[in-house]
């Protein structure tokens, strides 16, 4: 197997081997960046020089570890050459959130969970594409350009993580960060056939994550498999005093519940025996694909032949989701995005007449059709005469939302549906038809309503070779009990090991 | 729910976003479709919901009223547009 192709584990095992270092495997990637990102065009600025001096610092620690015979104590990314999303601030390096107003944007400060990835001494490649501001489906919200799907590249890796998930997909990485407000860490997983997941409300500092809606934000992650996504979210978790959404709750050892010694039972067939898994008959719905919908039912099947007990169960307000997510994400979004006003950071328009002419214009000319659609569905939404009939009453449907959730956590320990409603669609399909756009993440908004942690794992491809996702969803500060369920169906599929032929 | 020209002028207004005719008119539309399609918002019953702000429960964030590393007035001012002696620089507001 090609260095590029190897998960974030596979390469940790060599490197303490010493059967490659870092700067081979860093090396390894940016070559196949080379080689394949003209077509994929995930990256928006790449860093070689930068990521190979990482390698090298971290292939000293590593030859130091071993003289000292401590290897064991080396954190499994060390040396893991990463890639990180726009919106995310590394500091020195531009972030400009796939936005034309923040393009000469260089962040003074570091954003927590960079800090924590240089702490484990992983390696950064450079920032993937995104959405402007991360609002959108399919990455086609980027002001600078659209990400393709690896799998297909006439089509959508979907969004707003697609730079990152196609990246990983790709081989461009082996794993990435991404931030997830409706779908968009889970969505581009399912789309780019990865396993994805997005953190409970509060799990991971946002300190230097570029605020879209800050009830909903949440950083997650992108890898080949559950392993790597275990590693990748144990690194980042966490409480900060900086970021006062932070949850202050221990960070367990994700990889424990993947052990098998760290189950109480041995791998088997009744690896999940016990485990109660409620199926929501909402998220199975008319006009979904369906080979999507046979790929999601085998799996759950798949679950209960591991000994999992299944549970039809009912999320009656599901259908409201997309309506109070589109209403509060907005509302949100428009008062955060009133800081880009072409004073502190960002583009200003270089002819403005007087304060007011220049906050306006710059503010045209810096946003994208979507965000400013988005502030003026948010305004509207928030104005006088308004406020109670949406944002007001999108809020308390979200409380019926999240009670829906914590009545049925009651009943059972993970939520087993789809992640998308399609496999990843053509590039301009949607883009005129914001609605249709907005539909994409029906199956993935409610979750972050509600705050709760979800993943989405291989499951299947349709017939035309294009992924599809199966999303577990769990209680808060439940990450243990959906990676368990993930790991085991994924040790009884192959689905993870495909990857796309470039 | 279709909204009006006008409608649409002061929420630009509020938001301080200039657009123009061409984007007024779509946003017009846009927005009327979407809003249109939320209409099923006002059916569930509300009566005594609270509504959710955030999932966290509401509490009061302290801390220690201590110096502690910031940012130096040149890196708080190194992305800015226009800058002069320490501040941001912006045209004038008052005659």
């Amino acid at each position: 197997m090609k260095l590029h192709e190897l998960t974030i584990h596979e390469a940790h095992r060599l490197l303490l081997r010493g059967e490659t270092s870092s700067a081979e495997l860093t090396q390894a990637v940016l070559d196949r960046i080379l080689a394949v990102d003209n077509q994929v065009k995930a990256y928006l600025c790449l860093m070689p020089e930068a990521a190979l001096d990482d390698a090298q610092k971290a292939d000293e620690a590593i030859a130091e570890a071993r003289r000292e015979g401590r290897l064991h104590e080396l954190h499994p990314l060390i040396g893991i050459p990463l890639a990180i999303k726009d919106v995310i601030c590394v500091q020195g390096v531009p972030t400009t959130c796939g936005s034309h107003i923040l393009e000469n944007f260089i962040p003074p400060f570091e954003a927590t969970v960079i800090e924590k990835l240089r702490a484990a001494q992983a390696v950064f490649l450079g920032k993937t594409n995104t959405d402007e501001f991360a609002m959108g489906s399919s990455t086609e919200n980027s002001a600078y350009f659209t990400t393709h799907n690896p799998w297909d590249l006439t089509r959508v890796p979907g969004g707003s993580s697609g730079g990152s998930a196609a990246s990983v997909a790709a081989g461009e990485c082996l794993g990435a960060l991404g931030s997830d407000t409706g779908g968009s860490v889970r969505q581009p997983a399912s789309l780019c056939g990865l396993v994805g997941i997005k953190p409970t409300y509060g799990r991971v500092s946002r300190y230097g994550l570029v605020a879209f809606a800050s009830s909903l934000d949440q950083i997650g992650t992108l890898g080949k498999d559950v392993t790597d996504a275990a590693l990748l979210l144990g690194a980042i978790a966490g409480y900060d005093w900086r970021d006062s959404t932070s949850v202050n709750v221990a960070v367990p050892d994700y990889r424990a519940p993947l052990r098998p010694e760290g189950s109480s039972r041995p791998f088997g067939s009744d690896l999940l025996q016990g485990l109660r898994v409620g199926v929501p008959q909402e998220y199975f719905v008319e006009g979904m694909q369906p080979e999507v919908e046979q790929a999601v039912q085998a799996a759950i099947e798949q679950l209960a032949a591991l000994g999992a007990e299944i549970i039809e169960l009912s999320l009656l307000h599901t259908e409201y989701a997309l309506p109070v997510y589109y209403l509060i994400a907005p509302a949100e979004a428009s008062a955060n995005l009133a800081r880009y006003d072409g004073v502190k950071y960002g583009y200003r328009v270089p002819d403005a007449v007087d304060l007011d002419d220049a906050y306006r214009r710059t503010r045209q000319f810096g946003f994208g059709a979507e965000v400013k659609r988005r502030i003026m569905l948010g305004t509207y939404a928030l104005s006088a005469g308004y406020y109670d009939a949406y944002y007001l009453r999108a809020r308390q449907v979200r409380t019926l939302i999240k009670r829906d959730f914590d009545e049925a956590f009651e009943q059972v320990d993970v939520i087993a549906a789809p992640t998308a409603p399609t496999t990843a669609f053509r590039i301009g399909e949607k883009v005129e038809d914001p609605l249709q756009m907005y539909l994409s993440d029906i199956f993935t908004l409610s979750v972050n309503l509600a705050g709760i942690c979800g993943l989405s794992i291989p499951c299947g491809f349709d017939e035309a070779g294009l992924p599809i996702g199966l999303q577990i969803m769990g209680p808060a500060f439940g990450e243990e009990v959906v990676l368990r369920a993930a790991h085991a169906y994924e040790q009884a599929t192959d689905w993870h090991t495909r990857r796309p032929e470039l | 729910m279709a909204l009006t020209l006008n409608e649409v002028e002061h929420i630009a207004d509020l938001a301080r976003l200039e657009l123009t005719a061409e984007e007024k008119e779509r946003f017009r539309d846009q927005l009327s479709t979407i809003l249109g399609h939320f209409a099923s918002l006002q059916q569930p019953d509300t009566s005594d919901v609270p509504p959710t702000a955030t999932v966290l429960p509401l509490r009061n964030i302290m801390r220690k009223d201590e110096v502690r590393p910031s940012l130096s007035p040149e890196d708080a001012l190194a992305n800015a547009p226009d800058a002069s002696a320490g501040c941001f620089r912006v045209r004038a507001i008052l005659e």
